[in-house]
């Protein structure tokens, strides 16, 4: 226990830092606007990968509705910002809650399926969450939701990041985590050691939904209008991809795939006609070289200086 | 732990080449304008569902400005166009605009195609007060948001109340129609909200619009609407839509037996449509536009585009052009690349002629500008109708 | 006209668009059929068919058959080099990177047509008469009744080729269990490369047939349908031949029946809910045989 404490500890701190350090960078106009946003979008995808992984990677259950799950949460927390004037942070945890209460009432059923069967499931209500929201005159059909007030700053996206990354971390660590890897590696001897596979894979489907649906909230009072243009099963892909490049199964690895897939897109926006296709290339290439994704299932904390520190705290 | 290790490794290369990126780009897109060129953004929908609605309209755009580079630039400067892509989508097109305006220092953005998208950069542009010109955008509120005008926000094409007004006293006076069906594609706002304004419109004048149908965005099959539509047996149809999506439509219809008049708006106008339907299935259809190919005073504009790109231009480009013209006339009438300065003279743009006719702006800042309506006959566009709109 | 002539008609439209997603279903089906690959660039690559299918008719000036032939082979070759290429390389890899390098696969086809077509949509010159049959007030077009021949015989064909012939067999063992079926002496690289040249070039066929049928051809057009195709394969249990077909022709009847008589906004979100609901109560598809998991 002491161990995790005090890697949690180091963590917070170097999370702290990272923050003042950019906020100064912001603010003194080393990085630009445009730079600004895509950081923000990058923690925005570093949520959704993070509770993607949480349900692909360290349960092994093969999600392909996580935009879904995002639109849910953005298109609750504008009505109540934009149309009922709830305060953000109410906002955001109600949409939170509304994806994470949709997720586990069609996790429920669907999470009897199994890999390639439970993919194109969840890809298909991920389609019909958004069929329905277009269809949807309130929220604007398809035509997007507009005049969306805009809160959400750097800090905001980093501290809610900052939150969901200690979370779905202590999940991973807690009991309920070490079932959820049980089930990926074989759902059978678990079930058969005690573990009661459903509770466990339908609690990380609805952890994971939950988180898109905030970081749905943030995306949302970020841009003004929304439309169910943004989230299709093209973006559900984006965001399964971000997961599998940077490893499936560790924080780590989530962290760099939004980070990576977030990146290349805004420094590539100068060569729109070539930007799909050397995306298109270097995600085959990376593929070939790490298969395994960036980290595979190994975090960064127990890689290089951060091993040593653990060392000490493994040894007292 | 080698395994690690190499992870690491690979991961610090790639850090590292991401951030010599960000440098580079940072530099290319940093550099401050060079003092004998004015920049110009352009944010439109290069890739995704509508690139080629996009893409027309650069092309059209990129033409007028050529021919302002060529006839000697603006003020004595040339002006370089800076293309962002935004993929599509409203969320993009924010990032496309913050780009443009913070790390290439555009005085004005051009596009994007697609109203929603419009709409969403509104707020970044108006915020570090630099204008934008929507070249074919064409619903109301664009420019206008709960009776306020946008400050920098313009476009220069006519609105949706316009066509929609002009289709259905069209229906109603010259093909005598009391009964109408409205086919709508369900995805675009555009479709949207001229299926609304001919309802309206319609009823009024005394018809009837007896069934509502959708269809959304890159569907290929319209049968089993159509089979529907069928059934109601009205005097027209009312189909506002873009041409891809309208060419199938067309052919289909008439495949399954629905004879009546078909009616359309300036999605249709392109060449397009006849291609996809066949000259027979499109004949008796009926759409409004911005101009006739046979009016004298385009005839220059689509010889210049057709030698430029080795293919006629479809509405979206003769907009994206008509948009070039408009910003190149506010520029020199400027005086200055002071992005205010430039959306002072945008405003007061007054009997200008474009690509496609002449335009004065509104103090909507939506331009006054006229409409035809075409008959599709034989393989012919033939001009049925020239309405002049009122100022208001 | 009546309801029930109505409902015919509309059986007719969706046996005909379902035996377009049927077509493409099959190819799907029989590759992951052998790799278990969900291959998501199948759809692009019926678009590539669609694209050579119409230079062959336009720039070699050929008629239908000889550029239907043309773009079989070319596309059989493409997907046999797709395969070589991007897949090969990463079979003893988790399955997850091959489908995620399958998407790669798909936006760079996408996106490479693009650069070298232009997304503007194009259009095939008439190339096949259409006729039009009239039985009272229903009407059935000549083209539709052809792309649902065409689908049934090659249904036919591929269950003969993969049930009686020796290629047949040596795809079964492969798929069943590769490891085994190369040492009882099958050569599995060859197999699958044959799947893949087959699986392609029927996309091909169904992307110039859909191209002469709907008479527009854009690089984006392969992927609703390669969704929809999939979907068929799964509704009708994957990997099965006859269930691809069937698959197909029901997820076509279901849309045009939602789009007649509910709405056609909701035709899609319709097609996903009747999958998910056929998936609940048979976990393995229409004709799918339930198996026991090994412990």
């Amino acid at each position: 226990m002491n161990l995790v404490r005090r890697n949690d500890l180091v963590m917070l701190v170097f999370g702290l830092v990272l923050f003042a350090v950019l906020q100064g960078l912001m603010e003194e106009g080393i990085i630009g606007s445009f730079w600004k946003l895509n950081l923000m979008l990058i923690g925005i995808n570093i949520i959704m990968s993070v509770s993607l992984n949480l349900i692909n990677g360290y349960t092994g259950q093969f999600s392909l509705g996580h935009a879904g799950f995002m639109a849910v949460g953005a298109y609750v927390g504008v009505v109540l910002t934009t149309n009922f004037h709830l305060p953000f942070l109410a906002a955001l945890l109600a949409g939170g809650a509304a994806a994470g209460l949709l997720g586990f009432l069609i996790g429920l059923p669907t999470l009897r399926l199994r890999g390639d069967y439970l993919a194109i499931a969840t890809l298909g209500l991920g389609e019909i969450i958004r069929i329905v929201i277009m269809n949807i005159e309130y929220v604007g059909g398809a035509a997007g939701f507009r005049n969306i007030p805009h809160y959400t700053n750097f800090a905001w996206v980093f501290f809610v990041m900052l939150f969901a990354l200690f979370f779905i971390k202590n999940f991973v660590n807690s009991s309920h985590g070490r079932a959820c890897i049980a089930i990926r590696e074989n759902e059978i001897a678990a079930e058969a050691m005690g573990v009661n596979t459903t509770k466990y894979k339908v609690m990380a489907f609805t952890i994971g939904a939950a988180f898109a649906g905030v970081a749905g909230g943030l995306f949302a009072h970020n841009y003004y209008i929304i439309s169910p243009a943004s989230f299709t099963f093209m973006q559900s892909f984006i965001f399964l991809i971000m997961v599998v490049l940077g490893g499936l199964g560790s924080i780590t690895g989530g962290i760099a795939g939004a980070f990576f897939v977030t990146f290349i897109s805004a420094a590539l926006a100068n060569w729109p006609e070539y930007r799909m296709i050397i995306f298109a290339l270097l995600l085959i290439l990376l593929m070939f070289y790490r298969p395994q994704g960036l980290f595979g299932y190994v975090e960064i904390t127990n890689m290089g200086i951060f091993r040593k520190i653990l060392k000490r705290g493994g040894a007292a | 732990m080698n395994f690690s290790k190499k992870g690491l490794r690979l991961a610090g290369a790639l850090l590292g080449t991401m951030l010599m990126g960000s440098v580079f780009a940072g530099c290319g897109g940093g550099n401050e304008a060079k003092s004998d060129e004015i920049k110009i953004g352009a944010n439109f929908e290069m890739t995704g569902n509508v690139a080629n609605y996009g893409n027309a309209t650069l092309e059209g755009l990129k033409l007028a400005i050529k021919e302002a580079n060529d006839a000697g630039g603006v003020n004595g400067k040339k002006i370089s166009l800076v293309e962002v892509d935004n993929k599509s989508e409203a969320s993009e097109s924010v990032n496309a605009a913050t780009k443009l305006i913070s790390d290439d220092k555009v005085k004005l953005i051009v596009g994007p195609a697609v109203t929603a998208n419009v709409i969403a950069e509104s707020q970044v542009a108006t915020d570090n007060k630099i204008p934008v010109l929507a070249p074919d955008a064409t619903s109301p509120a664009v420019t206008v948001e709960n009776g306020q005008v946008k400050d920098f926000i313009f476009r220069s094409c006519f609105i949706d109340p316009q066509q929609g007004d002009v289709m259905a006293k069209f229906a109603i006076d010259k093909l005598k129609a009391k009964t109408a069906v409205v086919y709508i594609d369900n995805s675009s706002d555009y479709s949207k909200s001229l299926g609304q304004v001919f309802k309206e419109k319609f009823e009024a004048a005394g018809g009837k619009v007896v069934m509502q149908e959708a269809f959304l965005q890159k569907d290929q099959d319209f049968k089993a609407a159509l089979t529907k539509i069928k059934t109601a047996n009205a005097d027209v149809i009312f189909i506002p839509a873009y041409y891809e999506e309208v060419g199938k439509i067309v052919k289909q219809a008439r495949e399954l037996g629905i004879t009546q008049p078909l009616l359309g708006t300036d999605g249709w106008d392109d060449f397009k449509v006849a291609d996809i339907a066949g000259v027979d299935a499109l004949n008796n259809t009926f759409f409004s536009t911005h101009y006739s190919d046979k009016d004298e005073s385009v005839k220059a504009f689509i010889d210049a585009f057709t030698k430029e790109y080795n293919h006629a231009p479809n509405v979206f480009a003769a907009l994206g052009y008509d948009a070039g013209k408009l910003l190149v006339d506010a520029i020199k009438r400027a005086g200055s690349d002071d992005p205010v300065k430039i959306k002072d003279a945008i405003a007061a743009t007054k009997e200008l002629q474009v690509g496609t006719g002449i335009i004065t702006m509104d103090k909507n800042h939506n331009p006054i500008k006229q409409a035809v309506i075409l008959e599709n006959k034989g393989g012919d566009r033939v001009m049925v109708a020239k309405i002049m709109p009122e100022a208001e | 006209m009546e309801f029930s002539q109505q409902l015919m008609q509309q059986l007719i439209n969706g046996i005909s668009l379902g035996s377009i997603y049927a077509l493409i279903a099959l190819g799907y089906t029989m590759i992951y059929g052998i790799i278990k690959l969900i291959n998501f660039a199948h759809g692009d690559i019926y678009m590539v068919g669609a694209y050579i299918g119409f230079f062959a008719i336009t720039q070699a000036n050929v008629s239908i058959f000889p550029a239907l032939l043309i773009s079989m082979v070319v596309t059989g070759l493409l997907g046999m080099l797709v395969e070589k290429l991007a897949y090969k390389p990463l079979r003893h890899a988790p399955r997850i990177s091959i489908l995620i390098t399958a998407i790669g696969v798909s936006f760079f086809l996408e996106y490479a047509s693009m650069y070298f077509v232009s997304p503007t949509p194009r259009t095939f010159p008439e190339v096949m008469g259409n006729v039009a049959f009239h039985v009272g007030d229903l009407v059935i077009n000549g083209q539709q009744l052809l792309i649902l021949g065409i689908t049934v015989v090659l249904m036919v064909i591929l269950t003969y080729i993969v049930q009686r012939t020796k290629l047949g067999k040596a795809m079964r063992a492969a798929s069943f269990d590769t490891e085994t079926a190369q040492l009882m002496g099958v050569n599995a690289d060859q197999v699958i490369s044959f799947t893949f040249i087959i699986g392609s070039a029927l996309a091909a066929v169904a992307g110039v047939l859909v191209g002469v049928y709907y008479n527009s051809i854009d690089p984006l057009m392969g992927i609703m349908p390669g969704l929809k195709a999939f979907v068929a394969a799964v509704l009708g249990g994957i990997g099965i031949l006859p269930g691809a077909v069937v698959g197909g022709l029901v997820l076509g009847v279901i849309e045009a029946l939602v789009s007649g008589f509910i709405s056609s906004t909701f035709r899609d979100a319709a097609a996903f809910a009747i999958l998910i609901l056929v998936l609940l109560f048979k976990p393995s598809g229409l004709f799918g045989k339930n198996t026991n998991e090994k412990v």
